[in-house]
This record gives C-alpha cells, sequence and structure tokens, in this order.
C-alpha cells in the first residue's frame, strides 16, 4: 500500500509541482491585482466625496457578501455569456483579485482610519501639502497597520485559489483530484494536497507575525 | 473562654525565588476583628487569600475550625486537596476584594443568590429571601434587582460584602475593600463593617484606614517584610509601639 | 455585446434559488452552533496554563486555519469512506464546516476570554463555586457579551463557506444558481440575483447580531 503511494506520488511529482506552481502564480497575481485595486479603494473610502464613497461602499459590501466561489463563477460564466472571453484562468484570478481588493480596501481603510486626526493637523500645521501630508505622516504610520493584515490576506487568497478548479483552472486541486482519478488514493493525496497548502499557508502565517513584530513601534 | 477558628503555623510562600511570607504564626479567636497593617510588599494580602487558597503556598498549615485548608499533609509528604474539597473550604470563608469583583451581568440580588444556589443548593426563593434580607441589612435595599454597572462603587463594595456574608462564612476576609473608592464613598463600607463586627462575626481585615482599624479592631497585626513584626491590642500599638519599624510604619501612614 | 437582460427564466426558477438558500441557512446554522461548542472548549483549552490542553488545542486550530475549506471538503466526501467512515453528502459537510467553524471560532472566544478580568474569576472560588461552575455561569456569558460585536464577520464568512457544499452537489443556492444557469441561459441575471441573495442574507445575520448584542448590553 504504501509502497504502492511512493511509487505513484514518484509518477505523479511534475503533476503536482506543476499544480503547486499554479496555485502559486494564482494567487499572486491576484495579491498584486487586487492589492493595487484595494489601495485605490480604502483610499476613495476614506478621502472620496460622498457620491464616490457611496458607489465604492456599495461595491465593498456586494463583494463581501458574496461568497468567493459565487464570484469565480459568475466571473467565468458572466465573461463568457457577454462575448469577452477571457478562459478560466483569467476569469478566476479576475474574481480572486476582485475579492482582494475589497479585503485590502477594508485594511486600508481601517489602518487610515486608525490614526488619530491631530496628526494631520499637526501635518496642516507645519505647512505641508495633501500629498506630502500622506506621503511622509498618514502612509508611514498606515503601513504599520496595513502589512500584518495584508500578509494574512495573501494566504485567504492562497487558500481561495483552490475554488478555480471547479471551473477548471489545473492548479494544486485539481491536479489532485486528476491524480486520485487514476490510481484511486484519495485518502493518501488529499493529505498531501492539505500538506502542501498547510505548508505555504502556514508559511505566510509565520512570515505575518514577523511583519507584526518589526512593524511594532518600540514604546 | 473562646475557641480558636483560624490557626495558621508556619506559613511559607514563594514565587520563584522570592519568599514573600517567611513563616507567620497566627491564631485567631471566635469573635476577633483583627486588622493586619503594613507596607506594600509585606505579604498582608498575600496571607489573607492564602486563607481562601486563592494563593498556593509552599510551606507550613492553614487550620480552619481544625481542619486543614487546601493540602494533605501527612509526615513530609504534602498534597493539594481535590478541586472540590478546596471548593467547599473556600465557601466557609467569605471575602471582600479591593476591586468588588461583582458579577457584571447579574443583578445584585442574582449576585448573592449564584453561591447559595450553586454551591449551598438552595431553592431560588429561598436564595432570593436571603439575598433581600442581606441587601438590605447593608442598605441596599432598593438596588436589588440593579445592576453593577448602575451602582456607585460603594454600592458595589456592599453588594459584595452582602454576597460573601450571605454564604454564612466562619470567618470573613477583607482586602483592602476601600482602597479603590473614592473618599467621600468609603464611609458608607466602613458602616457595614462595624455593623458586622458588632454582630460578632469573626473578621481579617487588610487595611489602609488607620484610624478605622484603631476603632474596630480588636487586635492590630503589623506585617513587615513577610513576617508578623508586632502584634497586641490597638490601643497600645499605634500609641506606643514597640518596635522601630512599626513607628516608622505609623509616622508615614495617614492616621489622623 | 447585444445582451438585453431577461428576468424572466430566473424568476421562473426563484423558488429553486429560494430552497437552496434555505439549506445554505440550515448548513450555517448547524455547522456553526457545533463549532461554537467545539470552539468554546478549544478556547478554554487554548487560555488554560496546562500544557496538555494548550498544545492539542493549538495544533487543531493552526491545521484547521491554514488548510483550504474545499480540500476538507472534497476530503470528507470522498477520501473519509475509504477509511470505512461514509456519511452521506449533507451530513459530511455539516461535519466538516462544523469543525473548520471550531478552529475560527476558537480564536474568536479566546480573544473574548483574554478580556475577563482574573478578579471575577477569583470572587467566584471565593465563594466556594468549582472551576466549572464559574465557567458556565460567569465566563461564558461574558464572554459572549464580549465577542458579539466581532463575531459577525467570522460568522457571515461561515455562511458564506457553505457555497462549497455545491462541490459535492449539495443543492444549496449556489448548485442552484449553476443549475439555472447551465439550463436558462440567463447568465447575468441568475447570478446577479444569487448575489443579492447571499449580500442580504448577510446583511441580515449582521443586523441581528446587532440586535442580540442590543438585547445583552447591560444596564449602565
Amino acid at each position: 500500500m504504501s509502497q504502492s503511494f511512493l511509487d505513484q506520488l514518484w509518477t505523479a511529482r511534475y503533476v503536482i509541482m506543476s499544480g503547486l506552481g499554479m496555485s502559486v502564480s494564482i494567487s499572486l497575481l491576484a495579491i498584486l491585482a487586487g492589492s493595487v485595486l484595494g489601495v485605490f479603494v480604502g483610499m476613495a473610502l476614506v478621502f472620496g466625496g460622498a457620491a464616490l464613497r457611496f458607489a465604492v461602499r456599495a461595491y465593498t459590501d456586494i463583494v463581501r457578501g458574496t461568497p468567493v466561489l459565487v464570484l469565480v463563477l459568475a466571473s467565468y460564466y458572466v465573461s463568457s455569456a457577454v462575448g469577452v472571453n477571457l478562459g478560466p484562468f483569467t476569469a478566476g484570478v479576475l474574481a480572486l483579485a476582485i475579492f482582494c481588493s475589497s479585503h485590502v480596501g477594508e485594511i486600508v481603510r481601517g489602518a487610515l482610519q486608525a490614526i488619530p486626526k491631530g496628526q494631520t493637523e499637526a501635518a496642516k500645521a507645519i505647512g505641508l501639502t495633501f500629498t506630502q501630508t500622506f506621503t511622509s505622516v498618514l502612509w508611514p504610520q498606515a503601513m504599520r497597520q496595513f502589512l500584518p493584515a495584508w500578509v494574512n490576506t495573501a494566504a485567504e487568497m492562497v487558500k481561495a485559489s483552490t475554488l478555480l478548479s471547479v471551473i477548471g483552472v489545473a492548479e494544486l486541486l485539481l491536479r489532485t483530484q486528476e491524480i486520485i482519478s487514476r490510481n484511486f488514493l484519495s485518502l493518501q493525496f488529499y493529505f498531501l494536497a492539505g500538506a502542501l497548502y498547510f505548508i505555504v499557508n502556514y508559511g505566510i502565517e509565520r512570515f505575518g507575525k514577523y511583519v507584526e513584530r518589526k512593524t511594532t513601534l518600540p514604546s | 473562654m473562646a475557641k480558636t477558628i483560624l490557626d495558621i503555623r508556619g506559613l511559607r510562600k514563594t514565587y520563584g525565588q522570592h519568599e514573600v511570607l517567611k513563616g507567620v504564626d497566627c491564631a485567631v479567636q471566635e469573635g476577633e476583628v483583627i486588622a493586619i497593617i503594613g507596607s506594600s510588599g509585606s505579604g498582608k494580602t498575600t496571607m489573607l487569600r492564602c486563607i481562601n487558597m486563592l494563593e498556593e503556598f509552599q510551606g507550613g498549615t492553614i487550620s480552619l475550625d481544625g481542619e486543614e485548608i487546601g493540602y494533605h499533609v501527612e509526615g513530609t509528604a504534602r498534597r493539594r486537596k481535590s478541586e472540590k474539597e478546596i471548593a467547599r473550604q473556600r465557601a466557609l470563608t467569605g471575602m471582600a476584594f479591593q476591586q468588588f469583583n461583582l458579577f457584571p451581568h447579574m443583578t445584585a440580588a442574582e449576585n448573592v443568590m449564584l453561591g447559595l444556589i450553586k454551591v449551598k443548593k438552595m431553592a431560588k426563593f429561598e436564595a432570593r429571601a436571603i439575598a433581600e434580607t442581606w441587601l438590605d441589612r447593608v442598605g441596599l435595599a432598593s438596588r436589588v434587582d440593579h445592576y453593577p454597572g448602575q451602582l456607585s462603587g460603594g454600592q458595589q463594595q456592599r453588594v459584595a460584602i452582602a454576597r460573601a456574608i450571605a454564604m454564612a462564612p466562619r470567618l470573613m476576609l477583607f482586602d483592602e475593600v476601600t482602597s479603590a473608592l473614592d473618599p467621600e464613598l468609603v464611609g458608607e463600607v466602613l458602616q457595614v463593617i462595624k455593623g458586622l463586627a458588632a454582630d460578632g462575626m469573626t473578621m481579617l481585615l487588610v487595611t489602609h484606614e488607620m484610624r478605622f482599624a484603631y476603632e474596630v479592631s480588636s487586635r492590630v497585626i503589623f506585617m513587615n517584610q513577610g513576617v508578623i513584626c508586632e502584634e497586641g491590642n490597638p490601643k497600645e500599638m499605634f500609641v506606643r509601639p514597640k518596635t522601630e519599624r512599626l513607628a516608622e510604619f505609623l509616622k508615614t501612614s495617614s492616621f489622623n | 455585446m447585444g445582451y438585453t437582460l431577461n428576468f424572466g427564466a430566473v424568476w421562473r426558477n426563484f423558488d429553486f434559488l429560494l430552497h437552496g438558500l434555505m439549506l445554505s441557512l440550515g448548513l450555517a446554522v448547524t455547522s456553526i452552533l457545533i463549532g461554537a461548542a467545539i470552539g468554546l472548549v478549544l478556547a478554554f483549552a487554548l487560555i488554560s496554563k496546562n500544557r496538555f490542553a494548550v498544545v492539542p488545542a493549538r495544533l487543531y486550530v493552526t491545521v484547521l486555519r491554514n488548510l483550504p475549506i474545499l480540500v476538507l471538503v472534497l476530503f470528507a466526501y470522498f477520501a473519509l469512506p475509504q477509511m470505512g467512515f461514509r456519511l452521506d453528502k449533507i451530513k459530511s459537510f455539516v461535519l466538516v464546516l462544523s469543525v473548520y467553524s471550531g478552529a475560527y471560532l476558537a480564536e474568536v472566544f479566546r480573544a473574548g476570554l483574554l478580556s475577563i478580568p482574573k478578579g471575577l474569576t477569583e470572587a467566584g472560588l471565593a465563594i466556594g463555586l468549582t472551576s466549572m461552575q464559574i465557567r458556565t455561569s460567569i465566563i461564558a456569558p461574558l464572554m459572549v457579551r464580549n465577542v458579539l460585536p466581532s463575531l459577525s464577520s467570522t460568522v457571515i464568512s461561515l455562511f458564506k463557506d457553505t457555497s462549497l457544499a455545491a462541490a459535492i452537489a449539495v443543492p444549496e443556492l449556489t448548485f442552484a444558481a449553476r443549475k439555472i444557469n447551465v439550463e436558462s441561459f440567463r447568465v447575468i441575471e441568475t447570478w446577479m440575483i444569487t448575489s443579492a441573495l447571499y449580500v442580504a442574507t448577510c446583511f441580515l445575520i449582521a443586523a441581528l447580531l446587532r440586535f442580540v448584542e442590543r438585547r445583552l448590553a447591560l444596564p449602565r
């Protein structure tokens, strides 16, 4: 039994590695795109006018109120229905990026609003412009709040990347299912997939804790 | 003569390397009101907490009505009693805390009733009657169904005392019960304690209120660096301290 | 583009979606209740001084929080039967979501427990209560009040996780939506309505928890 598992594992080694590579690529792309979008979302929520704030708030509430799997399926089916044929990979990454942007947006908003109002006033009082205030006073302080939470979002994205298996993206979980359909070793290979996801996410979690320690101001 | 309720012998307590109690001996007779005074870090609060097993202690014995508290000691072997047994023993002594520690999600009456129902297995109506009686005794008849958040500090402390005394303990322990109160609220709490003293309740009070210790106690214990340094009648001790340390302490404390 | 919205097909199948939503809610409520019991036990273990309680609890929470729930869903339904543990689709999913909720709720509860003053435990001990009585009559009710404000994001996220039951063909809302999508080709309409149903339910959950929070608020 265990001999046959090791044999099967050896046979499947490249398939598993390519699946893992795919999962990591999906997560990285989603985090990058989602974070860029998310910073704008967060800024709009804090500094935007009433109309913009309302629109962006509606966007984040809808995205956060919808399961990621629904976002993935909707992105996949809707894009092809309206004639933009994205294909499962792009549609899936787009859905995760949207999901990521609402999370990052909330983190950015929280981080910016946690800064006492007096900071902006003090910056104004010494004659800084809005841009100067933002880049040299608000942003550095917000980053300390933002970074640890952002690293945790990365772990969320790795977990969410499994959902792309449902629309046929050959990431680690779909690859695992394919392997199991050939050798029927479901217990062993699901365990293996679980272990790989755990290692990646646990690594991210430890990194998040490290970042948290590094960014905490001495007091 | 009055019988001994509490007998503390060679009580030792250490936190890691640091020895907080270095062998305390003390016997308390029924009906005595003992004020324990001393500077912070002298071990007076720790001693009180050992009596109620809120602190473990490493040496010596504490016995209440002849029954050893917290530990079985046979020769050199010494082991902690079962949790159930310790819980039963704790119910024999009542304790009031500096921070009141009322249960914030329960009304004054419910705070008093909890122990009666859960520990003494009383019926609810019975517990309620006792709670009302004691809350009335501490002057809070009109606050029976108020939550702690709706009461002043002095009122909360009086509820806390009612909660402890309603369990009909053999002995009451008061741990700096007025230290967290605004000065104008201290009097109402001290009044309640005086009333209990007049009833003949046996009490140990750790206090910073020297005037009160002088008035209400039958004996004063002065603790210093983990041992009892001097003890005696308050009338003598406060006027003619025998040790240099007590004289020093009385000079710096607010006895006026 | 040339796509015109037409909700007719979706409205005709609206009952099907609603049934799906009811099943989603049923899965969420059952799993979160079981998960809350697991989480409560774990939270007490996490804050205890006993290593034999802390280490297994910490292991449970760390492992589960770092696994994608879809892997667990598939594992429970397809791999557990290999070990002779066979459950139907719904039970298998409830098992997974309960175990998973337990890990997330444990962390929420732990934070709630840590903010309860130690003096309350001492006051309970002083009147002769046992540790278990103190947990049930004093600590747990206060902990619930402490965590309610922060509970809704976890509960909502766990409710959204019920959508993964679609992966093992449990006919909950996402599964129903996908079926209508495939059968009617009214793609945009289907996903708009589905998303709206999820969003509305999330708002209701948040409102319900705020209501409970206000009801339990202590008078002052």
